[in-house]
């Protein structure tokens, strides 16, 4: 069964991110794959070790997204792709569906897509039911376990509400949530093999994309109000004293 | 502006972000509020007392369960045929899926997880929360229908107004689906931690206190309780850290902070947990902050605006018990 697995490269999450003339700047902070997509990764392992066949991962990003997909390779892909294009660099969410589901058509024969159910950038965690639509695959979405019969998948999707058996036929477009298993480590023969490894780079003219423009833009960049919030720690003779002095203070503020 | 609110819910528990979202759509002028689903009238009735003037009801029972797919095909049909400027839904999980599915269909973008919205004429610059609530952007959707989803608690929510009510149109479903749902089993009852006014979380320090002489899974099991004590008392709801929720003591459901969910209580209790940055940015727009930690040196403390320097163990029953009486519980 050949799996594509979708990922990304953003700042770390350690990073102290703020905005810095206009542009995102993380400081000396490394970009990493974005931590939801180490579980789609590893939700396209498993898939692997149960089916057979290949797993390929594939980024949108510039020269360093090479990084994240050697994560990818050293946590166990078989391959990586980059797609990376000067006219890339303002995409939305749209933008990246097409893109993505132009490579899913070029890599050919994909039975399942699977994606983090969302970035910790921009966090919109649209981009897998687009993809979806544009392929017009099912989607099958925040997966906290996957079952594949045949030609049939089926998914413990797991919701606020509790959790739904949802299924479909493949090819099918998944995302996944937490509960699918931790993340394995890179093994050592893997890092080696990421190391070496030669990752194609695709450009949208290859893509038989032209034309790509944003819909949705952003025209600023903020920081966040500062919350000064100066923390009174509250003492008293015995815990009990504390207790009640706390719950005056909580009351106090009228959020009860 | 012809501004249409969707109504989303589960099984007929609406999401309580969609009430808010008809009173930002009424800022605009008229709503029409948009329900879809199977016996779903006590929806429809909810919409008009919380200020839509007129409903769009789609039952059929091909919806009975929520499919993006089915949900997206007949927004989009009706939305193709009735153009409105503006589609405002609440940042649910479902919402999110539809609206992305919707936008491809009506080549159009979304505008996700919305804390304040600017208008100028015809024109919306929403205001929305990236990097985990790190930096915000301004931002614009340049085609038609917008569709717009709204953080819940973000925006006050309409009193709602008994007995009033309004015209309803029904229109026909989509219900060519790809998927089917074939199972559902209710999460462990208790407020969700997205539409909670009042939280209650545990982190490592739950399942780390070898005083109690426990082992690690009955400490997480004893502290968990009296987090859960206190939450139903306040009502509450019940959260947790990373550490906790990889440990397997909690359901992810509960997890805050990166990874988990940024939720915006206006009471947010942390017991027994660092606040590493990761969590911190889970409960940056709550409205007060509590520390309860024994580690006079955790991070927690310079996000809270009380704090207490203590076991948990000992303090949250005492806590507790402080709120009965003064709360007269």
């Amino acid at each position: 069964m050949k799996i594509v697995v979708c990922i990304k490269q953003v700042p770390d999450s350690e990073a102290k991110v703020v905005a810095l003339n206009g542009q995102v700047s993380w400081g000396e902070s490394p970009l990493v794959i974005n931590p939801f997509d180490e579980y789609a990764v590893e939700a396209g392992l498993q898939q692997r070790e149960l089916q057979g066949g290949e797993v390929i991962a594939v980024c949108i990003g510039g020269e360093s997204g090479k990084d994240a997909l050697k994560h990818a390779l050293a946590m166990g892909a078989d391959s990586a792709i980059l797609i990376c294009d000067p006219a890339l660099d303002l995409i939305d969410s749209q933008g990246a569906a097409r893109v993505l589901a132009a490579a899913i058509q070029k890599i050919g024969l994909v039975e399942l897509a699977i994606f983090g159910r969302q970035t910790i950038d921009t966090s919109t965690g649209l981009t897998t039911a687009q993809t979806a639509r544009i392929l017009g695959w099912p989607m099958l979405a925040l997966a906290g376990s996957i079952k594949i019969e045949g030609s049939k998948a089926s998914v413990e999707r797991v919701i606020e509400e509790g959790k739904q058996t949802v299924s479909a036929n493949l090819p099918a477009v998944l995302s996944v949530v937490q509960s699918i298993g931790e993340p394995r480590y890179p093994s050592f023969m893997g890092i080696r093999k990421a190391s070496k490894a030669v990752i194609p780079s695709w450009t949208l003219a290859e893509l038989g994309i032209a034309g790509l423009k944003a819909v949705v833009t952003r025209t600023e960049l903020l920081n966040p109000p500062s919350r000064n919030v100066a923390c009174e720690i509250i003492s008293g003779s015995s815990s009990e004293e504390i207790a009640g002095s706390l719950v005056e203070k909580i009351l106090a503020e009228k959020v009860i | 502006m012809k501004t249409w609110v969707y109504i989303d819910h589960f099984k007929g528990e609406a999401v309580s972000a969609s009430w808010e979202a008809i009173g930002v759509g009424k800022s605009f002028g008229s709503v029409t509020a948009l329900v879809f689903g199977s016996g779903v009238e006590s929806l429809v009735t909810a919409a008009f007392e919380f200020g839509a003037d007129e409903v769009t009801l789609v039952e059929d029972a091909a919806l009975a369960d929520f499919r993006a797919e089915t949900y997206a095909s007949t927004l989009s049909a009706l939305a193709s045929v009735g153009n409105p400027d503006l589609i405002l839904l609440p940042t649910s999980f479902r919402a999110r899926e539809m609206a992305a599915m919707s936008a491809i269909d009506l080549n159009s973008g979304v505008l996700i997880d919305v804390t304040a919205l600017e208008v100028k004429g015809e024109k919306i610059t929403a205001i929305r929360p990236i990097y985990e609530g790190k930096l915000q952007e301004r931002t614009v959707c340049a085609a038609k229908p917008q569709f717009i989803t709204l953080r819940g608690r973000a925006f006050p929510r309409p009193a709602r107004e008994p007995g009033r009510s309004g015209t309803i149109n029904r229109a026909a479903a989509k219900t060519e689906a790809l998927t089917s749902v074939e199972g559902y089993s209710a999460s462990e009852s208790g407020v969700s931690i997205n539409d909670a006014g009042i939280i209650v979380a545990g982190g490592r320090g739950v399942s780390n206190n070898p005083s109690l002489g426990l082992d690690e899974k009955a400490t997480a099991e004893k502290g968990f309780t009296l987090i859960g004590e206190l939450a139903s008392l306040l009502g509450g709801a019940i959260g947790a850290s990373r550490a906790a929720v990889d440990a397997g003591y909690i359901p992810y459901s509960h997890q805050v902070g990166q990874t988990g969910k940024v939720v915006s209580p206006d009471l947010y209790i942390a017991a027994g947990i660092s606040g590493s940055i990761q969590h911190v940015v889970g409960i940056r727009t709550a409205k007060l902050v509590i520390a309860i930690n024994k580690d006079a040196e955790a991070p927690i403390f310079t996000v809270a605006r009380y704090g207490v320097v203590g076991d948990l163990f000992t303090f949250l029953p005492l806590l507790t018990a402080a709120f009965k009486q003064k709360l007269g519980k």
